[in-house]
Order: structure tokens, then C-alpha cells, then sequence
């Protein structure tokens, strides 16, 4: 046997294209097998579409369609009313693995490795042998470009088959037509959960998918608003590798070493940066592009070892927990819960790197009652179908004892069981994953006790929840025991011995000895015109139905002295204050304040107020809160705690 | 009908509305005492000899929906009683429940509930369900023997009858109510009673003439013995001074019928002095029968072994008789029936076992 050269390895190593790449990888890239290519085809480009239409600032109009042939071979349709892409980017976007936007910036996105959609046009053409076919317009007046496109496999170039001009009645959009060989039969039930689950986490957008056998799915829109922008920042000295440290500091523009890592870092000021070159025994004038191997490692050990503030966390894009909530109540409409909570934390670190856990749980309805709870995990508004035993999320939820919430769960571990489902997003500029499937979130301290916090909320306001419909049962049972049963008894004494009736309002404050708070939100229908229509040519906007919200307290002091104290309802945050009845003290954004100086014993005042902006279900009870009295005379409020 | 003065039934009855109209009049929450009727709050009355309910007791007050309930029901229950008494008519326990359907808010969930209700009003008011004209399902049960019975008929004239001549083999029936406006007992000429648990033996000492022979006036209980049975036992046996023998089966719960007999139970504590026989005394079969006897047994039961170990803690069973008896048949493991002494002939009970039992007791002399 020869020696084979160097040289010639290396000629060889050259040679090892993208397709091959490819096969050695495609279970790690989504493309394990027909069941999971479906999914992560629609999956791509579908995240690709939200991309899109959200860095041009558009309400995403998504329409996914998918074409089943015989052979098994699937025709993916994906068509957005993004800005399109221009003609000469439509090779690099389409026809190129690992090109992509978001590869070098350090904010919450969807994808992360860019390999995306040209992965999938690569899949299309390694099994069925067909191109791609792009259209994107990009001007309302202008004619949109239709493109035919393989990928070079040696040059990882695009190869353009053909290009064209055609007539699309569409503003503007990209639409992609993908041939893959998949097994729809198997992954039909996927696609349809990806498709729900991704609309709950993107209450933004509208997507509308139709099936082989023509059915059409509208996941309708339920918010009117893009979601807020997530922020480029700087590294974090806590979170950056060695690597990438020395890749920084080839970059750099900064010639000396406090510069550099003032400039280049978040949350590195004079102080700090100094501290850091003092520790790990360097000069502050050094130039960075000059720096050994074993400076950079010290300076990197020494990054772990000073207290750096945490990094700016305005980066992120958490969903927020009114859209959360109407998302769920969106989609579990057919399941009629018995009510959704939901509870989001403040924004924190790990490993440098800003994070947000939000969470949500459906109760009761039509849910099954035997079977485990389902888990509805999201990182980054990107719903995670695989591996849900391996991810933290689940370990999260599987700490937690959940028996007395009502659910059942042996010894109060594990994945307990009864009528919910569990969901949780957690948003970051660095999700860490288990693997580069990105099917499940990696073992994370910091994190894991945050989403074990959300959950932990969640659970204390099913509580409250459980507590105040106990409540309400006492609070009517002594309404019936005043109003029916004692004047009953009165009247029956006195028949027995035929006197007058006796009064009972005295013993009725006595009976009481409580302030009374009820309330009752009711809906008012409020008929506008549809809003807006932006893809005209698949499905009628259904026209939005707009409610104002009424809600009404009843005060009453059965207390045997005359009242005097605060009363606060609280009021979402996107909600907009009507009338209001009797003139409040206060109206904040988060609540409406009352002062009563005087309720006469017996007496009763009523409280109306108007909410507009939300929908119906937002709102489902008022929480009210009291002040300046002790909160063990009211019935209804509990005691408020301050602002 | 009987002629009873019930005045004093409806002032009694009113004082309840009374006390309820006054507590809104002086703005107090309405409200009724009852002592608490549970196991824990039964005490021996010395002066009695029965046990009475003790000081514990419970305050029915409207603060709460049930407490408010039963005031309510009470009033009602009162009012259709003063109703009765009013158009002279009676009504069965059974018979109240169902007419309470029509009481609205007041109506009672199960007979349960309006019978416990009735035994609050009897406490309420010192008076017997007797006087409330309201009687129970099942009337008491049979006797014979040498005395004569002078009972109210329902056409309101007095009927004699002699419980030996005048009856069948059945026996005289003892009605629901054995007050003095209804029955008075006039002869007797018989030396002791014998109170009999089951039918089946009843019938034997009847067949076998054993109330003429020994002069022994029989009553059969029927199992745990009704009101009217007990207060007849009672009267019969003060009235007429007579020794009163309770005669059952060997077991734990006949032992508890027994007790019932002699030191009432704990339903009906507040009216013992009026059910109970202090001087009953217990005459068989005994364990120490089944033994002297030879007598056919079962095994004890669970609860059997269970009802035995309580009766041992039951201050009613704290005498040497019964701790000797019940340990003796825990040791046994066997417990047995009356009807088992037929395992010697028919004749033998009436013939060797009550006469010998009767004499070791000192009732005859042999």
C-alpha cells in the first residue's frame, strides 16, 4: 500500500461537499428521518417567513400548504407578505448553506446556526431531484421574479435554473415551493401541533395551512401588534468562549487592551475593565491584536473571577402575559377551560447571557382527566416537539408537587396528571441547548429556577383562583342564609304566636359582621369594521370583534358602624379606563382607586367602570384589593399591599 | 280519642317561637341549647340509676346556614305538631318526613334528619314524642301472662283485657303509646317478667305454657326493643313491683339490648328515667351457659371479638358479672343462640334451664 501524501488529504478534504455534509448530518440538522424532514421543512420555512415579515415591521400573513403524492413525495408550499428579497440575494438566501443574518449578531432570534431554508431546498434536491422555486415581489408596482434554483453541491453556490418575471397579486411576499420525499401520513399530526404551537407564541401572526386533502386551518391573529424588537448587544464577558474571545480581539479596531474591553464588551466600564487587566496580571496598553494564547487565557479565567453587572436585558422579546393568555384562550377554545393563568418573570442572566421565562397553564374543560399533562415547550417563540423528557422545562415542572392544585401526581413528582396544559417560553440571546437538534433546553441552573419560579406563581394564583371560588361558595351561602332562611324564621315566629314580624337588620349586620364585596364582569359587543385585509387570496378576514368590558362592584357594609377605607381593582395593563361610577380617587395604569369615607351600616354603593381594548376573556374577574381597614371584616378583597 | 290535656304540650311549644321572636326582638343572633348527644357525654345519674345525657352542649345559633336551617325546621315542626294537637290527629314519623316536603325551605333530606329532630324537640321541651302525637313506625311488641290491661280505644271507651283469656297466641300487642290516658294496668297476679329477644322463643315458653306454670308474665322484645316496649317493661315492672329477667341470645349486640333495658341508650338519654329498668337483670344465656351447658356455638366474629372489647371499656359493662362473662367468652372464641338449648329437646328450656337459672338467681325457690 502507498503512502497517501499530505497533499493529497488534503485535496481530498477539499473535497467533501456540502451534500455530504449534509448526509453525515442530517439527523443533528432536522432531517433524521421522512416523519421529522416533513416538519422541519415546514418548520424553516415558516421561521424564515416570521423573520422576514418582522424586521420589515409587518403583521405576518403565513400561508403553509402541503401537496401529498402517492410516492411519497411532498410538495412544501410556504408563502409570507414579507418585503421579499431581492433577485440578487435569492441564491445566497436559498442556494447557500450556512448563510444567514443572524449568524454574527448576539440578540434573541429565531434561528441560530443558519443553516435554514437552503437546508431544505438541499434535502428537496438530494431526494427528489427537483429544484426550488422561489417567487418574491418586493414592490407593489413592480412584477414579482419567479427563480428555479438547485444548490451546486461542490461550491455550495446556488445554481440558478431559470429566472423570470410574472403577474402576483400580492403587494409583496416570498413564496417557496419545496419537493421533499417525507411521510405526511406519519407527520401530519406534527405539522398540524408546530403550526398551533407556533401561532400561541406568535399572537402576531396569522397563518392559515392547508392539508393534501384540501382542509384549511386558520390560526387566527390575536394580537394587532409586532412583537417589541429585539436589540443587538455586545458580548458579555460572562458568557464568551476562549475562541471567540481571540476572534474579538482580531477584529477589534481598539489598540489597547481597556479599550478593547470597554468597547467591545457589554457592562465593562473603567472600573471593571481595569480590575480585570490587574487581576489577570496584564497591561492595559497592550494591544489586543498582539496578545499570546496564555494572556488571552488569563484574561478569560479572569473574566469568571470578577463580579461584572449583568448585561442590559432590554434585548429581549418576551410574548407578554395578556398575549400569552389570549393566544391560549385562542386556541383551546373547543376545550372550554375552566381558566388560564399565566405569570411571567423579570429578565435574568446566565452565563452572560439575558434571559426571560414565561409561563402558562390551561385548566379543566374538556381536557382528559386520566392522562398526563400536556407540555407545550418554546424557546424564542419556536416550539420545541422533541425530546421533551431530556429538556428543563419538563424537569421544572416534574419538581414541582402539584397535588393540591388538583392534579394528580404520585409521591408529588414526575409529570403529574389531570385536565391541564402546561406552557412555558423562555427567550434568550443564547438558548442552551442540549444538542444542535435543538429539540431540548440543556440542564441550566439559573434558568431551571426560573421556570421552576414561574411555575411556582402560577400555582399560588391557582390557589387564589381556588380560594376565591371557595369563597364566593361561603359568601352565597350567607347571602341565602339572610336574605331567605332568617326572615323564614322571623316570620314563622311570629305566626306561631301572632305578633308583628320582627326587624332583622340589626341582626343581619350582626350575622354578617363583614363588608361586602361582589363583583360581576360582563361583556358588551362593540360592531366595527374589519380591519385589515392583507392576503386576499386565501380566506375572508373574519370581521374582529371588538368588546368593551363592564364591570360592576357591589359594596355593602353589613359591619354594625359606619365604613371608612380604600378600595383598589386592578386593571390590565393594555387596557383603556371608560366611565367610571362613583368618581375614583386614582386612576393609574394598573388600577383604579376609590376612597370611601363613610358607608352607613346596611348600606350599599355600586361601582361601574368601562374597559376598552381588551378582549373577551382578558378579563374574567376583577382583583380587588382594600386599604385602611382590617382586611378580616371584608368578604371579597383582600388586603393591598402597596402600589 | 284520648282525651290528654296538651296545654301544657303547647305552651312548651311556644316557649320555642317565644325565645326565637325575643332573641330578634332584643337583637341577639336566635339561637337553641342542646346537650350534645354523642357516646362522650353520657353519665351515670346516680339518683336514677340510668344514664343521662351530661353537662356538654351544643349552641344551634343562625351564624351558620345549617344552624339556621334546623332553627328553621324546628319552628316548622312545632308549628305542625301545635297544628295536630289543634285538629286532634297523630302521625307517624315516616308520615311527618314526607309532609315536611311541603315546607319549603324548612324540608327535611331524609328521615334521618326529622327524626333526630324530633328527639331536640323532646329535649327542648322536657316532653315525650308522645305528647307531640307523633309516633313511631313499628309499635312495640307482644305479651302474655296473668294481668289485665285496661285500654283507651280509638272509640274513645275502655276496653279490659286480659292477656292470657282475652288473646291469641300472639299475645297482647303494646301500642305506640303506654301513657296512663291510654293504657292502666289493673290485675296482675304473676311472680316476675321475662323479656325475650327473639320471636322464636317467645313462642316456645308460649306453647309450652310456661307463663302459667312459673306465673311469669312474657314481653318479646323483637330485638333491640322499641320506646313503647321499654316504657311498658318500666311500668309494668314499678307498678306491680316485679322483677324484670332479660333473656337473649349470647352475643355482644344482645348484651347491648340488655343494656338498653336496664340503663337506656344513648339516642334516647334524655328520657331514661322513663325507658329504663335499673333493676332488670341479665339471665342468660350467658358464656359461662355455654359451657356449663354444652351448648352448640358459632365462632366469634371480627366484630364480634370488636363489639366484646368495647363493651370491656363501656362503663355501663364495668360491673364483676360482665367483665368475668365477656373475658370468659373472649377466651371461648364462641358465642351462641337461645334457640340452641332445643339441642336437649323441646321441653328443656322451660323444663330444666329457666328453672334452674331462675332459682341461681333467687327469683324461685326449687
Amino acid at each position: 500500500m502507498s503512502q497517501i501524501t499530505a497533499e493529497e488529504l488534503a485535496k481530498k478534504q477539499k473535497e467533501i461537499s456540502v451534500a455530504e455534509f449534509f448526509e453525515r448530518n442530517k439527523h443533528i440538522l432536522g432531517f433524521g428521518n421522512q416523519t421529522r424532514a416533513l416538519i422541519t421543512s415546514v418548520k424553516e420555512g415558516v421561521d424564515n417567513s416570521l423573520d422576514a415579515t418582522e424586521e420589515a415591521n409587518i403583521l405576518p400573513d403565513i400561508y403553509v400548504e402541503i401537496k401529498n403524492h402517492e410516492d411519497g413525495e411532498c410538495k412544501i408550499i410556504v408563502e409570507d407578505n414579507g418585503p421579499g428579497i431581492i433577485k440578487q440575494q435569492i441564491p445566497h438566501i436559498f442556494g447557500r448553506l450556512l448563510y444567514g443574518s443572524h449568524f454574527h449578531s448576539i440578540r434573541q432570534s429565531r434561528g441560530q446556526q443558519g443553516i435554514g431554508i437552503s437546508a431544505v431546498v438541499l434535502y428537496g434536491q438530494l431526494t427528489t431531484g427537483k429544484h426550488a422555486k422561489i417567487t418574491s415581489k418586493i414592490e407593489p408596482d413592480r412584477p414579482a421574479i419567479i427563480t428555479d434554483l438547485v444548490i451546486d453541491t461542490n461550491k455550495n453556490r446556488a445554481e440558478i435554473i431559470n429566472t423570470d418575471t410574472i403577474h402576483w397579486d400580492k403587494q409583496n411576499g416570498t413564496r417557496v415551493e419545496v419537493s421533499i420525499i417525507a411521510d405526511f401520513k406519519r407527520g401530519k399530526k406534527y405539522v398540524y401541533d408546530y403550526l398551533q404551537s407556533t401561532s400561541i407564541v406568535n399572537p402576531h401572526a396569522r397563518i392559515t395551512y392547508k392539508e393534501p386533502d384540501g382542509t384549511v386551518h386558520i390560526f387566527e391573529r390575536t394580537a394587532e401588534q409586532l412583537p417589541q424588537k429585539a436589540e443587538e448587544i455586545k458580548p458579555h464577558p460572562y458568557g464568551v468562549e476562549l475562541g471567540t474571545l481571540i476572534k474579538i480581539a482580531k477584529n477589534t479596531k481598539a489598540r489597547q487592551l481597556n479599550s478593547f474591553l470597554k468597547t467591545e464588551f457589554s457592562s465593562m466600564g473603567d472600573r471593571t475593565s481595569n480590575a480585570v487587566i490587574e487581576k489577570a496580571g496584564l497591561e492595559k496598553n497592550i494591544n489586543p491584536k498582539n496578545m499570546t494564547r496564555e494572556q488571552f487565557l488569563a484574561l478569560h479565567k479572569t473574566f469568571k473571577e470578577i463580579k461584572i453587572m449583568a448585561p442590559s436585558t432590554d434585548c429581549l422579546s418576551p410574548i407578554g402575559e395578556t398575549l400569552i393568555k389570549r393566544s391560549l384562550k385562542n386556541e383551546t377554545q373547543e376545550i372550554s377551560p375552566e381558566f388560564i393563568i399565566t405569570a411571567s418573570r423579570p429578565p435574568s442572566v446566565h452565563s452572560g447571557n439575558p434571559f426571560q421565562v414565561e409561563v402558562g397553564l390551561v385548566y379543566g374543560g374538556n381536557l382528559p382527566k386520566e392522562e398526563q399533562v400536556k407540555i407545550l415547550r418554546f424557546a424564542n417563540r419556536i416550539p420545541l416537539l422533541y425530546q421533551q423528557g431530556d429538556c428543563l422545562i419538563t424537569q421544572a415542572i416534574s419538581s414541582i408537587d402539584w397535588r393540591r392544585y388538583g392534579l394528580n401526581q404520585p409521591s408529588g413528582k414526575g409529570i403529574p396528571t389531570g385536565p391541564a396544559i402546561f406552557m412555558a417560553h423562555i427567550s434568550s440571546t443564547q438558548i442552551p441547548y442540549t444538542s444542535e437538534s435543538k429539540e431540548a433546553i440543556a440542564d441550566v441552573e439559573e434558568i431551571e429556577d426560573e421556570v421552576k419560579l414561574a411555575f411556582r406563581e402560577c400555582a399560588r394564583k391557582v390557589q387564589k383562583h381556588i380560594n376565591k371560588k371557595v369563597n364566593r361558595v361561603k359568601t352565597r351561602e350567607k347571602f341565602d342564609l339572610i336574605t331567605k332562611i332568617l326572615p323564614e324564621i322571623a316570620k314563622k315566629s311570629a305566626h306561631m304566636l301572632d305578633k308583628p314580624v320582627p326587624s332583622l337588620d340589626p341582626i343581619i349586620t350582626k350575622i354578617m359582621d363583614v363588608v361586602w364585596i361582589e363583583d360581576v364582569v360582563e361583556y358588551e359587543k362593540v360592531g366595527r369594521k374589519p380591519v385589515q385585509t392583507t392576503l386576499a387570496s386565501e380566506g375572508v378576514e373574519k370581521p374582529r370583534e371588538n368588546v368593551i368590558t363592564k364591570s360592576k362592584i357591589m359594596v355593602v357594609n353589613y359591619k354594625r358602624n359606619s365604613q371608612k377605607f380604600n378600595l383598589y381593582a386592578i386593571i390590565p395593563k393594555d387596557a383603556i379606563v371608560g366611565t367610571v361610577t362613583p368618581k375614583p380617587s386614582k386612576i393609574t395604569s394598573n388600577y383604579i382607586k376609590w376612597s370611601f369615607d363613610s358607608i352607613q351600616p346596611a348600606n350599599k354603593v355600586d361601582i361601574n367602570f368601562e374597559l376598552a381594548g381588551l378582549e373577551k376573556g382578558d378579563f374574567d374577574e376583577n382583583d380587588l384589593y382594600v386599604e385602611n381597614i382590617n382586611p378580616a371584616y371584608v368578604i371579597g378583597a383582600d388586603k393591598w399591599e402597596g402600589d | 280519642m284520648v282525651n290528654k290535656d296538651y296545654s301544657q304540650v303547647l305552651t312548651k311549644i311556644d316557649m320555642i317561637a317565644e325565645k326565637i321572636y325575643n332573641d330578634f326582638e332584643e337583637t341577639k343572633i336566635p339561637y337553641l341549647n342542646l346537650p350534645t348527644r354523642t357516646k362522650a357525654n353520657i353519665k351515670f345519674d346516680d339518683k336514677l340509676s340510668v344514664w343521662k345525657y351530661g353537662k356538654g352542649s351544643t349552641e344551634r345559633n343562625a351564624k351558620s346556614l345549617d344552624g339556621a336551617y334546623m332553627i328553621l325546621r324546628t319552628m316548622y315542626m312545632a308549628d305542625f305538631i301545635k297544628e295536630m294537637i289543634k285538629v286532634k290527629k297523630s302521625s307517624t314519623l315516616r308520615e311527618m318526613y314526607y309532609i315536611s316536603e311541603g315546607w319549603d325551605l324548612a324540608k327535611f333530606h331524609s328521615q334521618d334528619e326529622s327524626n333526630l329532630l324530633a328527639e331536640d324537640l323532646e329535649i327542648i321541651t322536657s316532653c315525650m314524642r308522645e305528647d307531640f302525637k307523633l309516633r313511631p313506625e313499628e309499635d312495640g311488641a307482644r305479651v302474655i301472662g296473668n294481668l289485665t290491661i285496661e285500654e283507651m280505644t280509638r272509640n274513645n271507651t275502655k276496653k279490659k283485657i286480659h292477656c292470657q283469656d282475652d288473646i291469641g297466641d300472639a299475645g297482647y300487642s303494646i301500642p305506640y303509646n303506654v301513657e296512663k290516658e291510654k293504657i292502666t294496668i289493673k290485675g296482675c297476679d304473676a311472680d316476675f317478667i321475662v323479656a325475650i329477644e327473639t320471636g322464636g322463643m317467645f313462642d316456645r315458653l308460649v306453647e309450652n305454657g310456661f307463663d302459667k306454670s312459673s306465673r311469669a308474665v312474657l314481653v318479646h322484645l323483637k330485638g333491640q326493643p322499641a320506646r313503647s316496649t321499654r316504657r311498658f317493661i318500666k311500668r309494668l315492672s314499678t307498678e306491680k313491683n316485679l322483677p324484670v329477667l332479660v333473656f337473649t341470645d349470647c352475643d355482644p349486640w344482645s348484651y347491648r339490648i340488655f343494656a338498653s333495658v336496664a340503663y337506656g341508650a344513648i339516642k334516647t338519654a334524655h328520657i331514661s328515667e322513663y325507658l329504663a329498668t335499673p333493676e332488670s337483670q341479665y339471665l342468660g344465656v350467658t358464656p359461662s351457659d355455654i359451657e356449663n351447658y354444652e351448648l352448640p356455638t358459632d365462632t366469634l366474629t371480627t366484630e364480634d371479638i370488636g363489639a366484646l372489647k368495647s363493651e370491656l371499656t363501656d362503663p355501663r359493662f364495668q360491673d364483676n358479672f360482665w367483665k368475668g362473662e365477656i373475658k370468659l367468652q373472649l377466651k371461648l372464641g364462641k358465642k351462641s343462640e337461645q334457640q340452641a338449648l332445643a339441642k336437649y329437646g323441646l321441653d328443656y328450656v322451660t323444663d330444666t334451664y329457666l328453672p334452674e337459672k331462675l332459682s341461681e338467681m333467687g327469683i324461685t325457690k326449687k
